[in-house]
């Protein structure tokens, strides 16, 4: 290989790159957000405070990992329904913990946390694959399960953040660099899943298995191994989020995590991930629950009535379809073209 | 991992071309049963390094059966299977792969949302620090291979939107780089135009250079003979003969692929010919099918003949109006029909049993009884209710005339055989009177008994004066029971034949256009 031709490469790698950035589903819900913040600010200059700026990023932490989970499940065709219920579980298990052992060291409360998440997570996943049922079905089944041992393991009982250690609550209240520490957290989970699913063979796999499974299969890969991977990664995920939770907010019981799944797949959906799998990044996952924690901030701070945040969301939702259906229908327009120079 | 770096120059170290000692490849006596149906009883077929080996039969042959045992997606019941001299047992498609055996199907498999040259990589992409996939090294591997393959394909766009021709191209492009020593194509050549067709020939020879074995399924025969050396016949799902290509000629290939016995399995009695129910007049559809038009008399069984993929489904989908077509008129008893409407279809008459019955013809889940009856929920409903007791009592009729074998009526039809939900599917459209039934390959997996049954009861309906259109892909059936054969070729229909001019080599040849210089004998057009 010449040194000009290698220069070449290097030139149209980086083409590429910009090429493939600017294709990208995730730049018009950035886009999204960026306007959407600009415009907030015009109205209420507050929105933009220090303090402000810190809430919007508690708010979204829980959510953004929640939703890197779930497009790893997303991309291989699949949804996990459970979410809410998995985070319910590990929340409380989480305040329990620290209530019976109040010693114990945090490092390990977030170990068991997302050990006990992927337990739940592979049980879902093996569920799914050996049953041969689509993952809806199966994980509005254990959601109403973990629910219910939930329901019935906490009573009506409620752990509190005062319960917990000190160095426990602080992890929601300090900052690093202006950044608190559990969005940390939640930003390093991005950068990492997000590489894997770009840079590791078995990450491209879950992308092929959501593309055709069938194909998939044809081509050897071990499509069931994988998938029960992508529900154990978002179980653990999940886990995780229980933990921070805790650390979070004020109080957790039996309705910890109620309905948080469909504002998760919701997330996920907005932020370019196909609901029919294949496509979509972490990343866009991850803008996608920023953008509707956002409008929660956005709307209170321009006073706008809660109530059309809920419409905001699904209209939402709905234009992320649209965008995804005029995708495919160029494509297909393109098809027919390519096709009748071939005639 | 030396292939994984360098997958892109074909064949690393050359193998000895053209080396007799041992096969590539070698399949002896292989049989795959699907419960009573023999997909395939004697398969056979011995690849040499370095030769392109034709595999030829007729639709049914068991080609296709024998390809998913190479690929590893059926284990067979039977029979002895050795790569390079050595015993294997493939359980996955994924141990047909490391034993060096690469497939290109019929029907491109590629991943719609992945790049060009991932879907080339997947699972083997190209690595370097860490097991990270080195993306610059993988678009550079892709690019050579098409420049190798003289094809200009953007390794970063998304496979979906690329036409046939490319898929298959990528296909190849996977199967060079995975260093395939065997390297099966079935019917490669279906979708492809003529310059494409030499450029896929063109990277078939210089493979068989290096050493892979080739195995090649086609129904064109002058692609058979300009590049294949050796060819496998199959009948039946059985193996018949295998030739040295220069010493055999196109008839008597022909002559293996359909010489069988026709013996009292098809029926067929002469119906008295009435008035014209069908007429078909210049029917087009831009790409699918072109200047179609045939006539159906009353009593008569017309065969729909062709290769699959000639465009008969097509036409058939079009008459019963679930389909557009572009120009052109049908007409039931002289009035025209509505274009793109089943419902004016059925309401003129018109019955259609389609070929896919699990996916088209029953809900695999409901009753006997209900399937039997959905198309007459009208007629038996009484103000807008359907009567559990005259639904039952119309389809207990229906199917006692066609002897459907059930314990009870109220049982899901998913766990009925092939032939006799084939039976359910018929009471369904004959419980409607019909005076037009298209039938779109009737008997395909239904074992030899029902098949004849199915046949009587074709035979019985073209007697009571109902007009019929078969389209069948096995030869002994459509010239058992046609009284007239319309052939299709490509989108068109090649040949007409009457029932006493009709003969395999005939239909065969018009359905491959084999012979097209020369007319073809008995045909009408």
């Amino acid at each position: 290989m010449s040194t000009t031709t290698t220069s070449h490469e290097e030139k149209t790698g980086a083409g590429h790159a910009i090429r493939s950035f600017l294709r990208g589903r995730e730049i018009p819900v950035a886009g999204a957000l960026i306007a959407l913040i600009i415009v907030t600010s015009i109205i209420n200059p507050r929105f933009l405070s220090p303090q402000s700026v810190k809430d919007l990023m508690l708010n979204a932490t829980i959510v953004i990992i929640l939703a890197v989970g779930q497009a790893l499940v997303i991309i291989t065709r699949n949804v996990d329904l459970s979410i809410g219920s998995i985070l319910g579980l590990v929340a409380f298990g989480t305040g329990t913990l620290f209530n019976a052992f109040p010693g114990v060291p945090i490092p390990l409360v977030f170990v068991l946390g997302m050990v006990f998440g992927a337990v739940l997570g592979t049980i879902n996943g093996l569920l799914v694959t050996s049953a041969k049922v689509p993952a809806l079905v199966i994980t509005l089944g254990t959601m109403y399960i973990y629910r219910g041992i939930l329901s019935s393991w906490a009573g009506s009982k409620q752990y509190f953040s005062g319960d917990n250690p000190p160095e426990f609550g602080a992890l929601s209240v300090d900052v690093f660099l202006g950044i608190p520490i559990i969005t940390i957290v939640a930003i390093v989970v991005v950068i990492a899943v997000g590489f894997f699913m770009h840079s590791v063979r078995s990450g491209r796999d879950l992308y092929a298995i959501g593309s055709d499974p069938d194909a998939a299969r044809l081509f050897g890969i071990a499509v069931s191994r994988r998938v029960i991977a992508a529900f154990l990664a978002s179980g653990a995920l999940t886990g995780l989020a229980g933990v921070l939770y805790t650390s979070r907010y004020n109080s957790v019981g039996a309705n910890t995590g109620y309905g948080l799944e469909l504002d998760v797949v919701a997330a996920v959906v907005v932020g370019g991930v196909a609901i029919a799998g294949g496509t979509g990044t972490v990343y866009g996952a991850a803008i996608g629950a920023i953008l509707l924690s956002t409008i929660t901030g956005a709307l209170t701070a321009t006073r706008v009535d809660k109530f059309w945040q809920q419409a905001i969301v699904g209209v939402l939702i709905l234009s992320a379809i649209l965008v995804d259906r005029i995708v495919s229908i160029r494509s297909a327009k393109k098809l027919r073209v390519s096709e009748a120079r071939d005639v | 991992m030396a292939t994984d770096t360098n997958p892109a120059t074909p064949a690393g170290t050359p193998k000895t071309a053209g080396s007799t000692g041992t096969s590539a490849l070698s399949l002896t006596g292989a049989s795959k049963t699907f419960g009573p149906v023999v997909a395939l009883a004697d398969g056979t077929i011995d690849i040499r390094p370095g030769e392109i080996h034709a595999l030829v039969g007729e639709n049914g042959a068991g080609k296709s059966t024998l390809v998913k045992i190479l690929a590893g997606l059926y284990v067979p019941d039977g029979g002895d299977f050795k790569v390079d001299g050595q015993s294997v047992a493939f359980k996955t498609p994924a141990d047909s792969k490391a034993a060096g055996i690469s497939v290109i199907y019929q029907e491109p498999t590629l991943f719609p949302d992945l790049t060009v040259a991932e879907n080339i990589f997947i699972g083997r992409q190209p690595t370097g620090r860490g097991g990270l996939i080195n993306r610059r090294e993988m678009r550079r591997q892709a690019r050579e291979l098409f420049a190798t393959l003289g094809v200009p394909i953007d390794p970063d766009r998304i496979a979906e939107g690329l036409s046939i021709a490319d898929q298959q191209i990528i296909e190849i492009a996977k199967a060079i780089s995975l260093d395939a020593r065997v390297l099966v194509m079935d019917e490669p050549t279906a979708a492809l135009s003529g310059v494409e067709v030499e450029r896929l020939f063109g990277v078939a020879r210089a493979l068989r250079e290096k050493g892979a074995g080739i195995l090649f399924i086609s129904h064109r025969f002058e692609e058979v003979f300009a590049l294949c050396d050796r060819i496998t016949v199959m009948r039946d799902g059985k193996y018949i003969s295998v030739h040295t290509t220069a010493d055999v000629t196109v008839p008597e290939i022909v002559k293996e692929m359909v010489g069988r016995e026709l013996g009292a399995l098809f029926p067929k009695e002469v119906a008295e010919v009435g008035e014209t129910v069908l007429s078909v007049s210049n029917l087009n559809r831009a790409g699918v099918f072109s200047n179609i038009s045939f006539d159906v008399k009353a009593g008569e069984i017309v065969a729909l003949s062709g290769l699959v993929g000639a465009g008969r489904t097509e036409v058939a989908r079009a008459v019963f109006g679930v389909d557009k077509y572009d120009s052109g008129t049908v007409s039931m008893f002289g009035k025209p029909l509505k274009a793109h409407s089943p419902q004016a279809a059925i309401a003129a008459g018109i019955g259609f049993v389609p070929e896919d019955r699990r996916k088209q013809g029953l809900v695999m889940e409901l009753s006997v009884a209900k399937n039997a009856t959905l198309t007459l929920r009208n007629t038996l409903a009484r103000f807008g209710l359907i009567s559990g007791k005259r639904e039952l009592r119309a389809a207990e009729d229906w199917s006692k005339r066609l002897q459907v074998k059930t314990a009870s009526q109220d049982y899901a039809v998913s766990t009925m055989s092939g032939g006799n939900q084939q039976k359910v599917v018929l009471a369904k459209w004959l419980a409607t009177e019909p005076k037009l039934l298209i039938v779109d390959e009737p008997t395909r997996g239904i074992d030899v008994g029902t098949k004849s049954e199915v046949h009587r009861l074709l035979s019985d309906l073209a007697g009571r004066g109902i007009a019929i259109i078969m389209i069948s892909s096995e030869l002994p059936e459509v010239l058992g029971m046609a009284d007239r054969i319309l052939v299709m070729h490509e989108g068109q229909i090649s040949a007409e034949i009457a029932r006493d001019d009709a003969t395999a080599e005939l239909v065969m040849n018009a359905a491959t256009a084999a012979t097209t210089t020369e007319p073809i004998k008995g045909a009408v057009r």
